[in-house]
């Protein structure tokens, strides 16, 4: 493992404020972007004591919501390029979005754009679904995504 | 000698350091206890320990002389000879030498010294102990506890024998001190050092004394503590705060006034600090020090005090409102201007000559007088500028209120500049005010800056409140000019406010609120008409009003005005001034009053009742005048309605009336003296019905409910006295009914259904409101024919009848029949008179009336409530399982014949059980005086959990089985959870089945949502756990059947709750379970309710993170 923090001083945002969503059909609530982000604000960056959102890492906009076509994509902005925890932090958001979402939904995390050095490998192995599984059985691992995720539930 | 041995050994046991510290502790005590007994004297105790004492053995001598200091400090009430005294004291002095054995030696010391009868230290003895201390203790080189012992010592030194200080040699004691107390730090030691310091400077406040010379090192010694930053947690033993600690220092500093020198610079340096805490604790210290140290010696800072706290009042002063108009102006959360204004107030008080030249003269204050006239609108002046403009308007409000002659300065110096900004005119000469423009009102300049500041130096002139007599003779005496220069202001400005609130002109929000609230100021000036001529006063008034009547459509101004009015009210009201209450009454109340009945003004009905019972409110007087109007209103509105026919006005009189019990009821209520206008009320309100002729056609149920609500709260607010009162009356139109031919056995509800008529509706639903809101003391005449009308109308399913006649069974004494003739009905008889014959002619409404009833007895513990119940169970089985079908149908087919209607009897029989024990605000509470016997739910709980138990296992069909459960879920959710719990094991599989037996009806959701409920609590309690431990399969089977109930999302989200709370238990007892829990959660999780999902996504990560 690397020693020292990778980013070892990032910049802190303030939590943007909700934009207000016209309120839909009285008794059905449809999945929204605004509710996943209301999932994963408060996931805890792996180095850092503060929210992927304070981080400005995932942002509401960046997250798309097709209700009807069972389709979520988050797409997602380390803080540095060479940022090494990228995997580690698309793979909280997978499990958390696996944890959350009803089974009928296809999920895809990305790297945006050109904001990590190694994109490419990152987004192939976020949407792999073997990588993926074969991660969840490292003890290491899971325990690390688990800590992360620890304060959203609360 | 046995006991002598035993002493010894106790003796031995404590010096022994190898014992554990409780061991000797208990010999510590047995000591004391053979020595506070007499059994042996402290003469032989110390002959005893001789060796112990003298020993070369420093443990065992240190361990001997702290068992002696430590037994005599147990003694302290203990009679002494001096001589022993002497001999003690003079030992430990001695022994302050040793320092191996320094802590008995310390705590002897202290324990004579605190001594303060029957033997005392003589004062050479404790100059001896002092200077003993002085040459011997190095106290900063000791552990805490030690020092905390020499300081006490010190201090109890100081308290006793001040005189020591001068009788110990060459000024050395002063100089022990301040080495010992120098770089402190522990915070227990710190108060005490403190509190020497305070005591030693007090001893010798003058500066000749023998502390004098040393005041700059013992000032330079406290200094560096300010200010006290202490954040530790308190949590560590230490009681200590950082405010105690402050507030001692703070003492200190004020001991005495020769610190001044040094302590006002620093704590005017430690002002500019940028600490919050240190600018509050250097403002409380200086107002603490300014009263301590005198006008002489702080007229010296004055200069450097002003310019700190003018900048620290800058810098924290509130920000400026964006718009005047949205202000809460006087708002000061923060705790630094209020501390810095009330140093300002202090100051003032205390020199108000040079103080306030300071202000009159402060460059910045004149500057902003200069440029606030240059700005028209609060809008256009630039944001440093408004807040300078609001600091400067509480600066000079708060200075001109602290005194009268500070205020006399402050208006003699500010007022005229304002006028002059406002281009009024002061030409004392000419006693008829005009502005010096030709032009009139309108050319006057509006200068938003100037008429603020002039509104807060009149506010100070108001909360001076100087006396009427005082005020004239200044007026009188030619060299008070402020007086005339007040009097002369009033006019003008109050002609310059009312010209703002003219409709003509257009002026913006601002300045409205500042013209009401300039009015308002204007308005509560003291002085009788000395200040504001009686004129003016009306003028005022009466712009006010027109604000109330016509702007109601900027809401804040609306209330702002009727504020301004309800606060001049409270104010003639407090100080009575005669002549103006009279004006006040003419202009503001009468008018409001009128409103009521005028249509004239657009102003909704909803305002002008909010208007009408805030002024009201703010005197009895008034409120008389309101309710004689109102009173007048409602009975020609009812004759009207009544009589002509006119229903139009139905919903303003119900709104009325509604206005009366839910505003001014309550306030009379709190209000002695309003009871004679409740009797007149409900008096004039008999004599109305009284008067309505026979055939009214008018049958108005919003009107009727409204007059019903007012009858009940009217009559429970009367003492029983009155009540009898309005009975009386009430009886006579009452009476035509019971004279009404009703023979019992022929009676046929049908046919009597059209009979009555609705002056008769009426007038029973009244008098039936009447006896809900009785006294049980009350007398009712006739008792029988009344009881007997009820009863023939609740079985008629008139409700209110039987609320009344539940009641009466409530509010009976049941001992009455003893003393009073065979007139008076007893409780038997009128429980008797419900069962008698075939009276219950199964009607649905009757069952709800026979609830009611029900209700009564079971308030008042009463044992014929079980006959009730049993009849109400016997109708839910009767009527439950005639039918098989769903109850759905039932309810939403309104199906007319007669077979068909039974279930929505059994219905209403199983809903008279949540009448039975729900609470009710329509009758039969604490407010309508009904008796209530303490614990009658659980009571009522125990009686019925076995009945509904079997039942339950009884029923034959699963309708009449469903009704029940809807019974049983009423008795449940309504009884306190301390008592379910008790019983809880037998609960919960009755609850389970209950919730798996009604989530197969939609109509039952109401009943389900509160079993669930139920369950949540005995989930969520440590007790109730035991049971669900036992239960958690089946109640785990109940729940994952509810996640998807389609019916309500609350259920549905409460039942998650409740998995989530059960993933608590014990392993063993739930992993059994967890697959099961989480496929059922998971299908939660595409929930159409978003709260639910939430709840569904924290649920299954405590279910899958328990394997």
């Amino acid at each position: 493992m690397v020693s020292g923090l990778i980013n070892a001083n990032p910049v802190v945002y303030e939590k943007k404020e909700r934009r207000e969503r016209p309120t839909s059909i009285p008794d059905a609530d449809e999945y929204s972007a605004e509710a996943i982000d209301q999932l994963e604000v408060d996931i805890k960056d792996p180095e850092h004591p503060y929210s992927l959102e304070e981080l400005k890492v995932i942002s509401e906009d960046a997250i798309e919501v097709d209700d009807r076509r069972s389709y979520v994509r988050v797409t997602f902005t380390p803080t540095v390029e060479h940022c090494s925890m990228a995997t580690v932090i698309g793979l909280c958001l997978r499990v958390k979005l696996m944890r959350s979402l009803p089974s009928r939904y296809k999920v895809d995390i990305r790297v945006a754009p050109g904001t990590h050095a190694t994109e490419a490998a990152v987004n192939k192995q976020l949407n792999d679904k073997e990588r993926i599984a074969a991660a969840l059985e490292n003890p290491n691992l899971v325990e690390m995504v688990d800590e992360c995720l620890a304060p959203s539930y609360a | 000698m046995a006991e002598a041995s035993q002493f010894n050994r106790h003796i031995e046991s404590y010096v022994d350091v190898s014992r554990s510290s409780a061991q000797q502790g208990a010999s510590l005590d047995a000591i004391i206890s053979l020595l506070k007994n007499d059994v042996v004297t402290i003469a032989l105790l110390v002959r005893d320990m001789d060796m112990y004492l003298t020993t070369a053995d420093n443990v065992i001598r240190a361990r001997g002389i702290l068992l002696l200091g430590e037994t005599l400090m147990q003694l302290h009430s203990k009679p002494l000879e001096n001589s022993t005294v002497h001999s003690l004291i003079t030992f430990f002095t001695d022994r302050l030498a040793d320092w191996r054995a320094l802590r008995g030696a310390v705590v002897g010391c202290l324990a004579l010294i605190r001594r303060k009868s029957f033997g005392v230290v003589s004062a050479d003895d404790a100059v001896a102990v002092a200077r003993s201390y002085v040459q011997h203790l190095q106290v900063q080189s000791l552990a805490q506890h030690d020092r905390k012992l020499c300081f006490e010592l010190l201090e109890c030194l100081l308290e006793r024998h001040s005189h020591v200080v001068t009788s110990v040699q060459d000024h050395d004691f002063v100089y022990g001190i301040l080495a010992a107390i120098d770089g402190e730090k522990d915070p227990q030691c710190l108060m005490l050092t403190f509190h020497i310091v305070e005591l030693l400077v007090k001893a010798y406040p003058h500066s000749s004394g023998p502390v004098s010379s040393y005041i700059s090192d013992i000032f330079s010694i406290l200094g560096c503590y300010f200010p006290i930053h202490f954040t530790h947690p308190t949590t560590e033993g230490t009681d200590v705060t950082k405010d105690d600690l402050s507030t001692a220092l703070m003492m200190a500093f004020a001991a005495t006034p020769l610190f001044e020198p040094f302590a006002v610079p620093l704590l005017l340096e430690k002002l500019s600090s940028s600490l919050p805490s240190a600018k509050v604790d250097s403002l409380k210290s200086l107002n603490y020090c300014a009263t301590k140290y005198g006008t002489d010696r702080m007229g010296k800072h004055a200069k450097a005090i002003w310019s700190s706290l003018k900048d620290t009042i800058y810098a924290t002063g509130p920000e400026p409102p964006s718009s005047f108009s949205l202000d809460s102006q006087d708002a000061m959360e923060n705790e630094i201007p209020t501390e810095a204004f009330g140093l300002l107030e202090k100051m003032i008080s205390l020199d108000n000559g040079p103080f306030v030249s300071l202000i009159t003269s402060d460059e910045d204050i004149n500057t902003v007088f200069n440029t606030i006239s240059s700005y028209n609108s609060y809008d256009k002046i630039p944001l440093h500028n408004k807040r300078r403009l609001l600091v400067i308007g509480h600066i000079l409000y708060v200075s001109a209120q602290s005194s009268v002659s500070s205020c006399q300065k402050i208006v003699e110096c500010f007022l005229p500049r304002l006028m002059e900004g406002l281009e009024l005119s002061l030409d004392s000469t000419s006693s008829h005010l005009c502005n010096s423009n030709e032009n009139g009102v309108l050319s006057r300049r509006t200068n938003f800056g100037s008429l603020y500041l002039s509104i807060e130096l009149l506010k100070a002139c108001r909360d001076l409140r100087i006396s009427k007599e005082d005020l004239v003779c200044r007026i009188n005496s030619q060299n008070d000019t402020w007086c005339c220069l007040l009097q002369r202001v009033c006019g003008p400005l109050s002609e310059t406010f009312s010209s703002f609130l003219e409709k003509n002109e257009p002026a913006n929000d601002d300045y409205l609120c500042l013209a009401v609230k300039g009015l308002q100021v204007l308005a509560l000036l003291p002085g009788g008409n000395l200040l504001i001529s009686n004129s003016t006063f009306e003028v005022i008034l009466g712009k006010l009003v027109s604000v109330v009547l016509e702007d109601f459509n900027k809401i804040y101004l609306w209330r702002l005005a009727l504020k301004a009015l309800v606060d001049i009210g409270r104010f003639i009201e407090n100080f009575d001034e005669v002549d103006k209450e009279m004006r006040y009454i003419n202009v503001v109340v009468e008018k409001f009053a009128h409103l009521v009945s005028s249509t004239e003004f657009d102003l909704p009905l909803r305002l002008k009742l909010e208007a009408l019972s805030n002024v009201g409110r703010s005197s009895l007087k008034y409120m008389i005048q309101i309710l004689l109007k109102l009173e007048e209103v409602i009975t020609t509105n009812l004759i009207a309605i009544y009589v002509e026919g006119n229903i139009t006005l139905a919903k303003t009189t119900s709104q009325l009336l509604e206005c009366y019990s839910t505003e001014l009821i309550p306030w009379m209520q709190n209000n002695e003296g309003s009871e004679e206008m409740l009797l007149r009320f409900a008096d004039s309100i008999w004599k109305t019905i009284e008067s309505l002729p026979l055939t009214v056609c008018v049958n108005n149920k919003e009107l009727l409910d409204a007059m019903i609500k007012v009858m009940k709260l009217a009559v429970a607010c009367c003492g029983v006295e009155s009540q009898n009162l309005i009975v009386n009356k009430a009886y006579s139109p009452f009476s035509s009914i019971i004279s009404f031919p009703i023979p019992l056995e022929e009676f046929k509800l049908t046919q009597e259904i059209d009979k009555l008529s609705n002056r008769d509706d009426l007038v029973l639903s009244l008098f039936a409101s009447v006896v809900i809101g009785l006294h049980p003391q009350a007398e009712v005449p006739n008792l029988r024919s009344i009881a007997h009308v009820f009863r023939v109308f609740f079985l008629k399913g008139n409700v209110i009848a039987a609320q009344a006649y539940g009641s009466m069974v409530n509010k009976l004494n049941p001992k009455s029949s003893v003393t009073e003739t065979l007139e008076v009905f007893t409780l038997e008889q009128a429980i008797d008179m419900i069962f008698s014959k075939d009276s219950l002619d199964s009607f649905d409404d009757a069952i709800t009336g026979l609830a009611w009833i029900g209700k009564g007895l079971l308030m008042r513990g009463h044992e014929r409530v079980k006959d009730i119940v049993m009849l109400l169970l016997k109708c839910l089985l009767e009527y439950g399982k005639t039918s098989s079908l769903p109850l759905k149908q039932y309810s939403s087919d309104n199906c007319l014949e007669a077979n068909e209607c039974f279930p929505s009897v059994a219905e209403s029989a199983a809903d008279a059980f949540q009448i039975l024990v729900r609470d009710s605000d329509l009758c039969l509470n604490r407010e309508f005086h009904a008796m209530v016997r303490p614990l009658y739910k659980q009571r009522f709980f125990s009686i019925m959990m076995p009945l509904l138990e079997s039942l339950i296992v009884n029923s034959e069909s699963p309708l009449s089985r469903c009704l029940v459960y809807r019974a049983f879920g009423h008795v449940i959710s309504e009884t306190p959870l301390v008592a379910i719990l008790n019983d809880a094991k037998k609960l919960v599989s009755l609850l389970v089945n209950g919730m798996s037996m009604l989530s197969n009806y939609a109509s039952e959701k109401d009943g389900l949502y509160s079993l669930l409920l139920v369950l949540s609590g005995i989930l969520t309690d440590n007790t109730g756990q035991e049971a669900v431990i036992e239960n958690a399969h089946i109640i785990v089977n109940c729940l994952v059947q509810l996640i998807g109930y389609p019916h309500r999302m609350l259920v549905r989200e409460t039942a998650i709750q409740c998995l989530t709370a059960m993933s608590q238990l014990p392993y063993t007892k739930i992993y059994p379970r967890r697959i099961q829990v989480l496929q059922a959660v998971s299908k939660a999780l595409d929930d159409p309710k978003r709260v639910v999902r939430q709840e569904a996504v924290k649920c299954r990560q405590a279910w899958a993170s328990i394997a």
